[in-house]
């Protein structure tokens, strides 16, 4: 009896402990996760509030809206554009700072700072780069005789510009994690590796990469989380335009929400973000997590 | 290939890179450092310089007295310093109960609670804008620090960071702490959170420089002078139709980076395994 009341107690305790952690996450997570998935349903009344429930005539609309459609393939193609890109540098920059390299530490330091500015201070740094006029990439072309690049401002050359300012933001942060791979990997494999008389090519290939296909895998998950959560850069160097070509989902949701006030149409862009999230969240859950068990 | 020394030590062999190997690392960090050597110059030169590198140019800090006279530098200091300092220590408190009662308390139905938590690592405050934002004007959050800051308090990082370390702490100790008397609260205050320690660190820094850095959120939460951060600061200050000269822009951008990249590079170590160990996401 007195037992069975200990462990009462112990779980009452424990249910305390967890309470304020559970409203927060109930009111901030939870509770508006929920909330969007209802307000995609309806349309949006008089001064945004939520009113006539139309069903999935927001998701029909979603389908013709072209513009979502644009959005859904520039975002697509700026994941395609940074994750490979910044994998595959994290990944050599990690191979030239885990070898004997005069200058290591400088070297290192220069790959990881831009990882702790804010991507709005990276974005104020490389609109001095792609301005029009004053552009320091403009005025170097011009010097050469060249016509200038209009950066931001050419719907076909946009996105890339975006592109290319997010690698740079990102690599560095990669890096650390391959870095630290690297550096727990057994010195005795390269040491056999060498006494066989192995390539440093055939090595890599086939050594140190399948060893750092974990460290892939994790690096990859959080740029894809960071593909689809990070548009700050955007309210600077081009504000999804022009006429679109660098709009991204989240952002999409922003101008939605807060420049056009359709809040339920922004809820139903969110959807399809929250849809993409969770594909990512089952597959870190299901596939990486499958062997460390939390524990 | 020769071999390095030692072969009990546990450090990777080094290998010896060849010239050209160099040649790219250094060209790698070269352009990447690149950037912020360019917004230093920008900064410290007058307007004329931007594109002109003339190694004689002269020196100067009236961008810097230009954009602390253009907007409330000041004001944004204060309100980051404050949200930071604020959402870093609620942080601890609640992600240490929580990840305590995670630890150490029989919870029914303990592992779906966790999965829960853990959902959180991937639906952040800032994907659900705009019902988040709904909910804090309903609390009467906006344009306050706390509106800012509230939504990542409990935060499944900290939850799960704190979690793992408390499982690790052997139960001896636990159960000698309780034979002097001491109660639960006790235990977590004398032998859980001291024996914590590095965990706070890492945990610490890394959100110290999530929220100095945050932009999303704050943007759509605040719209005064009074609650925004150094970011939307920064970025109200710097939007390219407000014309603003570009030096001073610069001189801005270095303004609002300053401490944390200054904190960064004295302490480089800590800053990059407090990253690693935010390896869980």
């Amino acid at each position: 009896m007195d037992r069975m009341n200990a462990r009462v107690r112990m779980q009452l305790y424990g249910a305390l402990l967890l309470l304020p952690a559970a409203v927060l996450l109930a009111t901030f997570a939870y509770l508006p996760t929920i909330a969007t998935l209802i307000n995609s349903l309806f349309l949006p009344g008089f001064r945004g509030a939520p009113t006539e429930f139309v069903g999935l005539e927001n998701y029909r609309l979603l389908v013709e809206d072209s513009t979502f459609w644009r959005v859904a393939r520039n975002n697509l193609i700026y994941a395609l554009g940074t994750i490979p890109t910044s994998i595959a540098l994290a990944l050599a920059m990690a191979l030239f700072v885990n070898a004997r390299l005069p200058g290591r530490g400088f070297v290192r330091m220069a790959y990881f700072t831009p990882t702790i500015l804010p991507m709005i201070a990276a974005a104020n740094i490389w609109m001095f780069f792609y301005a029009p006029q004053i552009g320091l990439f403009n005025k170097l072309l011009g010097a050469l005789g060249l016509s200038g690049v209009n950066w931001l401002g050419d719907p076909s050359v946009a996105l890339t510009s975006v592109i290319v300012m997010t690698v740079w933001k990102e690599a560095g942060f990669f890096m650390i994690f391959y870095l630290a791979a690297l550096q727990g990997m057994p010195p005795e494999l390269r040491e056999a590796a060498d006494l066989e008389g192995t390539s440093r090519w055939s090595f890599f290939w086939r050594v140190t990469f399948p060893l750092l296909m974990p460290t892939t895998l994790f690096v990859l998950i959080n740029a894809l989380i960071n593909a689809v959560r990070v548009v700050d850069h955007l309210f600077i160097l081009t504000k999804g335009g022009p006429n679109n070509a660098t709009n991204l989902l989240l952002y999409y949701v922003y101008e939605n929400a807060f420049s056009f006030f359709d809040r339920t149409y922004a809820a139903t862009i969110t959807v399809v973000i929250l849809l993409v999230l969770a594909i990512v969240a089952t597959v870190k859950f299901s596939i990486l997590d499958r062997r460390t068990h939390y524990q | 290939m020769s071999r390095t020394t030692a072969p009990l030590a546990r450090r990777p062999t080094a290998l010896r890179l060849p010239g050209l190997e160099t040649l790219a690392a250094w060209l790698l960090a070269i352009v990447w450092i690149f950037p912020l050597l360019y917004a230093v110059w920008a900064a410290f030169h007058p307007p004329a310089f931007m594109v002109r590198f003339d190694l004689f140019a002269p020196l100067t800090l009236d961008n810097f007295a230009n954009a602390w006279a253009q907007a409330p530098f000041a004001r944004y200091y204060l309100n980051t310093f404050l949200l930071v300092t604020g959402v870093v220590l609620a942080q601890f408190v609640v992600c240490t109960l929580a990840g305590f009662a995670f630890a150490r308390f029989p919870i029914p139905g303990k592992d779906f609670l966790f999965m829960l938590v853990l959902i959180q690592l991937f639906v952040f405050p800032e994907v659900l804008i705009v019902e988040n934002y709904r909910i804090a004007s309903t609390l009467g959050l906006v344009d306050t620090i706390t509106g800012i800051g509230l939504p990542y308090v409990a935060s499944a990082f900290g939850i799960f960071l704190l979690r793992q370390t408390f499982k690790t702490i052997p139960r001896e100790l636990e159960d000698a702490a309780r034979i002097e008397g001491c109660g639960w609260m006790a235990i977590l205050l004398k032998v859980y959170v001291p024996l914590a320690k590095p965990t706070y660190l890492a945990y610490g820094l890394v959100s110290i420089s999530h929220h100095w850095n945050n932009f999303l959120w704050p943007l759509v939460v605040t719209n005064s002078v009074e609650s925004r951060p150094l970011t939307v600061g920064l970025g109200v200050f710097s939007a390219p139709e407000t014309g603003v000269n570009w030096a001073t822009v610069s001189a801005a951008t270095l303004l609002s980076i300053a401490p944390l990249l200054i904190a960064f590079l004295l302490f480089q170590r800590q800053f990059v395994q407090s990253f690693l160990r935010s390896g869980i996401r």
